[in-house]
């Protein structure tokens, strides 16, 4: 009973990492200090404890292997990939609201899958573009738009980058998510998988995310319809 | 036979000249830290090679990792007082460094010795006409080479050896990718040095700061973790309620697992570890014989529906929020929370249905 008790404790580690976390203290200082205790806790001795950051840190190499990809990427960055992004994106203006945010989720998500993640996010498209472009549609289609309507807009505008980034990425084989499995269970379990593999069993997640949050993104062109008929109504009532 | 250790030691030269260019900005406000994790860092990469060949005692690295997080942890690196973390989206670090100013276009007005230097918003938009599409070509490059390398490059035998050691052909691509990349870019676009790659992939690395190290240090974390039996703990725990011998019960459980801890801790990269080793890995690849690569990956992927749905990935859900000036901070998690929800059934179904 002792010994199933004091195996409990190791779980304290998890807790410094939640606590940590939630407090919004240094991120690699919680993970370390997080280490160093659930290490302690485990009779690992301070020799020990090193030791296994010194190997955890060389046998995790691979998954900083994305910073190869930084030079070619900031290159194109510099020649204006991001305006480029920006130029193929504002094609979409002559869209529906629901079928703008549609089209951004496709181009975001695809080109994540290649490894494009920079020429989006919330700062560089969705506030200076996207949303504008979305809510643009929306005010010419119903004439006024009040609050609500307007809310609902920027939420499925900020939503229809973080889900195509997050379910595109994957597909892309020099991404943290899919390096630190690899590393994690190559060192772990002595495996030896190929983060290629990992990456093609993203692909079915990848679709559905893609038909499940498009096909949301499409029914919001409804939505704001009968949110515009509920404005007319108050006003005719108001009035 | 070709291991991954040159593709280490092409990352740490990147982390060694990024150091240095660091040390020449003499416009660096932090300047001496900086360069101390940068430089430290790179040097770790090459160490890292000797540790693994036994050459070198791993305790020796322990000490440099503890030297680079005090640096980070105690804010001697970084430009400005913030920096965006935006190298690893759906892990969802739920940390200080928040993007304050999370444009990616950093521009500053600053002398062309600057490690920050680079084109001004005018200057891209006149070369976004000029080159158009053409711009994604070089990025191209990378995903079509690795993955012919990575499908062909096992096939290749020398002398009855295969050329490339197992489970580094993926990586070997990859390198063989961005440094063809690179090449391609430069013909195309004409850069006025040929520093200037590196010099531009130096700026967005101190834009991404000291969150490059946080991915391997979570892959530490997790090695820690399963060495000093969290995942058993936690796995102690789930097996009382777990009932036995049901592959369905198992595989709900363990992708509902990954999404709860990755919404309480922010993080999936943290809640992967303990997940997998509490269930994962002895339930559904030992037990049950499942497919490890199909398991993992759709289990990571479990993770990222929490993501989507907690305040705790700050970066991902309540800063867009912030941007884009909205009354309900909660708005983009709740437009997220039923795409969420589908797609986790989604990847039970599919994990179900693949992986055994």
């Amino acid at each position: 009973m002792r010994a199933r008790l004091s195996r409990m404790f190791v779980l304290i580690g998890v807790a410094v990492v939640i606590i940590g976390f939630a407090l919004r203290v240094n991120a690699l200082l919680v993970v370390t200090v997080a280490g160093i205790v659930t290490a302690a806790i485990g009779g690992i001795d301070p020799v020990g404890i090193l030791t296994a950051f010194g190997s955890g840190f060389a046998s995790s190499r691979s998954v900083t292997t994305f910073a190869l990809v930084l030079p070619v990427i900031g290159l194109i960055e510099r020649y204006g990939l991001q305006d480029q992004a920006k130029r193929l994106i504002a094609k979409l203006d002559r869209l529906t609201t629901g079928r703008i945010l549609a089209g951004y989720l496709v181009v975001r998500q695809v080109t994540a899958a290649v490894g494009l993640t920079s020429i989006g996010g919330p700062a560089q498209t969705v506030r200076p573009l996207v949303h504008p472009m979305a809510e643009g549609a929306a005010t010419k289609k119903y004439g006024r738009i009040d609050e609500r309507m307007r809310e609902k807009i920027k939420g499925f505008s900020a939503s229809s980058d973080t889900v195509g980034v997050f379910f595109g990425e994957d597909v892309f084989v020099a991404v943290g998510s899919i390096l630190l499995i690899t590393s994690f269970v190559d060192e772990a379990y002595k495996l030896t998988l190929e983060p290629i593999d990992l990456a093609l069993w993203a692909i079915p997640t990848g679709i559905a995310a893609l038909l499940v949050h498009g096909t949301r993104l499409l029914l919001l062109d409804r939505k704001l319809d009968k949110m515009a008929a509920d404005v007319r109504q108050t006003e005719g009532v108001a009035a | 036979m070709i291991t991954s250790e040159w593709l280490y030691w092409l990352i740490g030269a990147f982390f060694i000249a990024v150091s240095v260019f660091i040390l020449t900005d003499r416009t660096h406000a932090k300047r001496v830290g900086n360069a101390a994790f940068w430089g430290i860092l790179g040097l770790s990469f090459f160490a890292g090679t000797f540790v693994v060949s036994g050459a070198l005692p791993a305790w020796a690295l322990g000490i440099a990792v503890l030297v680079m997080v005090a640096l980070a942890g105690l804010g001697f690196t970084g430009t400005t007082s913030r920096t965006r973390v935006a190298s690893v989206p759906g892990a969802g670090v739920g940390s200080a460094t928040g993007p304050a100013e999370p444009t990616a276009v950093t521009t500053r007005p600053s002398s062309s010795t600057s490690v920050l230097a680079t084109t001004s918003p005018d200057e891209r938009a006149g070369f976004a006409q000029r080159f158009g599409n053409r711009l994604f070509i070089p990025a191209l490059v990378i995903p079509v080479v690795a993955v012919l390398v990575a499908t062909l490059g096992p096939l290749v035998r020398i002398g009855g050896e295969p050329l490339l050691a197992e489970g580094s052909a993926t990586l070997t691509g990859l390198g063989i990718g961005s440094v063809l990349a690179v090449v391609v870019a430069v013909l195309v676009l004409r850069p006025p040095r040929l520093d200037t790659p590196v010099r531009e992939g130096a700026r967005l690395l101190q834009a991404i700061g000291w969150a490059a190290l946080l991915p391997q240090m979570l892959s530490t974390l997790g090695i820690v973790f399963t060495q000093a039996g969290v995942g058993d703990a936690v796995g102690t725990i789930i097996k009382a309620v777990l009932p036995d011998g049901s592959l369905l019960a198992a595989v709900v459980v363990y992708c509902l697992g990954m999404a709860l801890f990755t919404a309480i801790m922010g993080n999936a990269f943290a809640a992967f570890p303990i997940m997998t080793a509490a269930i994962g890995w002895p339930v559904l690849v030992q037990g049950f014989d499942g497919n490890p690569a199909a398991i993992f990956a759709i289990g990571m992927l479990a993770g990222f529906c929490g993501t989507l749905v907690t305040p705790m990935a700050a970066n991902f859900n309540l800063v867009p929020a912030a941007l884009l000036e909205m009354r309900d901070k909660y708005g983009p998690i709740k437009a997220q929370l039923p795409t969420a929800g589908i797609l986790l059934v989604v990847n039970m179904g599919v994990m179900y249905l693949v992986a055994f």
